[in-house]
């Protein structure tokens, strides 16, 4: 009860250090740990693919502290090469995406009332399917493979980021500043390239690292289906489904470790994008 | 005659959409790398042919006709309810999807209520003990989740409860090699009682964390610190003031998740291969079932449509300026 009467007098004190120098060291301290992750992967994408039936089946220990799978390949070499080619994947998709979002926000806003009634319409549709099941229809259509899923990834996320950027792009195309370039006779082009553009990009770029998450939990989905990345290329939907057929012999390291890394590169990803708005809109950090 | 015009209103944007539904699923099928003929005939049957008898065939697969006219013959058609055959299950399609719908909607519905009451329970617990350490745990769990693919949930029960414990058998829908009829309700529930648990489990974070935002609302309002001033206790004041605020946006957006239930329902029937539409949506898609896919796209296009339509309707009774604002645009 006491507590309850604090509330009312005043409202209740944030304890923890939330300056921006903390949120933007742990910005830059995510930030790094997924670079390096992404680059160890890249450097260890040969010796995953390295065989040695001699060391096969083997639960974690110090030598190989996740395990070694059926073919005696080490699976925490597996998994770094395999996470780094779903944030590439990622990547690539959700660059992809935010950029048709931001063509397509920016023709809803600035297109007049039939432009933003077919762009609205067409955010319905793509949201009117499951997102697994439009991926597995893209990926159907393109012959599965690397851009089957890259593309099919990149085709999904866009709605979201679309509907945030043409709220943006009307306020900012009501604000004060753009009326006065108007007035002065600033070519449109322009406005949209001095005044608009940097309004909006925060936001864009804030959106993209959010997607991210979004997009490699989907990648990794979509390839444990069977319709993503084939079997040679290192992933962590082709580790997990080939981990499937193990489990029922007691192989539980195969499953558990590269799924809890593939958790923690999400969290890591989850870390600096909302940090990384709690920066550029200090407004919405208190909520 | 407001419900009415509501009601034409979304069977009419329901129709359109499932028109241009159908013709993205049709298109997308039909662009596909897989080719009708030899996927249906089969490539080694394929090339001990006859020219003519290829012709024959390439003609009744409709290979030469542009896509439009195929995608109309298709659509009328499927109006007749005729969906075509599925290559897969050598049955009409609509068969395939009829027996599998029960076994997929039975598994959502469980899910969906048992995630609704669970994070709606937690929900409440957490805002209005907002700070302690339940708060705290509900939080965490739900950031986790939301960060976990549902098919790594899935396989750690499968390793867990299925073969390090035991308890659930580790797949299928009714024990292996008993016939249909023979197949009690409880061996039934037992094979479906995993799968459900696991999409429960990760359909919790969304409403918790809804529920949570709206329950700190609540008892940061007027009426709530009017009604602790009359010396109401906590568990009267959640009862009385909060519950009947909090059940309907709760409610909502469990209908509004629909589509995140379905995708989910995909990636834990798959883990448990449990005969439901998403499972014959992985077989078709892989298997090169254009038919069945196609028409597995527009069952879960219409499920989704009708959690969004009634999530719409609540929107408009919970808040009446939605309403005006749906009139207006």
């Amino acid at each position: 009860m006491p507590e309850a009467m604090a509330g009312i007098l005043h409202l209740p004190v944030r304890r923890r250090l939330s300056n921006r120098r903390a949120t933007l060291a742990c910005v830059v301290l995510a930030a790094v740990v997924l670079v390096g992750i992404v680059a160890c992967g890249m450097a260890l994408q040969q010796q995953a693919m390295q065989t040695d039936l001699a060391q096969k089946n083997l639960p974690p220990s110090l030598a190989h502290p996740f395990g070694t799978d059926q073919m005696g390949r080490d699976m925490l070499v597996r998994t770094a090469a395999g996470l780094a080619t779903s944030i590439l994947v990622g990547l690539v998709a959700a660059c992809a995406s935010s950029l048709i979002a931001l063509v397509l926000g920016a023709v809803a806003a600035l297109g007049g009332r039939a432009a933003d009634r077919a762009v609205t319409w067409l955010i319905d549709l793509v949201m009117g399917i499951p997102h697994i099941v439009l991926l597995i229809l893209i990926s159907f259509a393109l012959g599965k493979g690397f851009w089957g899923v890259t593309i099919g990834v990149a085709l999904t996320h866009w709605p979201s980021l679309a509907r945030i950027m043409r709220a943006e792009i009307l306020q900012c195309r009501q604000s004060g500043f753009v009326a006065a370039a108007r007035r002065l006779g600033v070519s449109r082009a322009r406005i949209a390239v001095r005044h608009m553009l940097p309004y909006v990009l925060p936001q864009l770029i804030v959106g993209l690292i959010l997607m991210f998450p979004h997009a490699i939990l989907h990648e990794a989905a979509i390839t444990f289906l069977g319709f993503g990345l084939t079997p040679e290329q290192p992933a962590i939907g082709i580790i997990l489904s080939e981990a499937m057929a193990h489990l029922s012999v007691g192989m539980w390291w195969l499953a558990v470790f590269p799924g809890l890394a593939l958790i923690a590169v999400v969290l890591l990803f989850d870390a600096v994008g909302s940090g990384a708005r709690r920066m550029v809109d200090p407004a919405s950090s208190q909520e | 005659m407001v419900v009415g015009r509501v009601l034409v209103g979304a069977l009419l944007r329901f129709l359109l959409l499932l028109g241009a539904v159908s013709f993205l699923v049709f298109f997308l099928v039909s662009v596909s790398p897989v080719d009708p003929v030899s996927a249906n005939v089969g490539q080694a049957a394929l090339a001990g042919m006859s020219d003519a008898k290829r012709a024959a065939l390439d003609a009744h697969w409709g290979r030469d006709v542009p896509l439009i006219e195929r995608y109309l013959a298709w659509a009328a058609a499927l109006v007749q309810g005729d969906m075509g055959t599925s290559l897969r299950f050598n049955a009409p399609v609509s068969d395939v999807i009829a027996s599998r719908a029960v076994n997929s909607l039975l598994l959502m519905a469980i899910a969906w209520v048992a995630s609704g009451v669970l994070g709606f329970a937690l929900g409440v617990l957490a805002g209005v003990r907002r700070g302690s350490l339940l708060d705290r745990a509900v939080k965490a769990y739900c950031f986790v989740l939301a960060a976990s693919p549902t098919f790594w949930v899935a396989l750690l029960a499968l390793i867990v409860f299925g073969v390090q414990l035991g308890w659930f058998p580790i797949g299928f829908s009714q024990p292996i090699g008993k016939a249909a009829s023979d197949v009690t309700i409880f061996e039934a529930l037992h094979h479906l009682a995993l799968p459900a648990l696991v999409l429960s489990l990760v359909g919790v974070a969304n409403v918790a964390l809804h529920t949570r935002e709206k329950a700190i609302d609540v008892m940061r309002s007027p009426y709530v610190r009017f009604a602790r001033t009359r010396g109401l206790s906590e568990g009267q004041l959640v009862r009385r003031h909060g519950l009947r605020n909090l059940v309907l946006p709760a409610i909502t957006i469990q209908f509004a998740q629909v589509a995140e239930l379905f995708g989910g329902s995909v990636l834990v029937e798959q883990v448990f291969s449990y005969p439901g539409l998403g499972q014959a949506a992985v077989t078709a898609g892989i298997g090169g079932d254009a038919a069945l896919l196609a028409g597995i796209a527009l069952v879960s296009a219409a499920i989704v449509f009708g959690g969004n339509a009634v999530a719409n309707i609540l929107y408009g009774i919970v808040d009446p300026r939605m309403r005006r604002e749906g009139a207006h645009a």
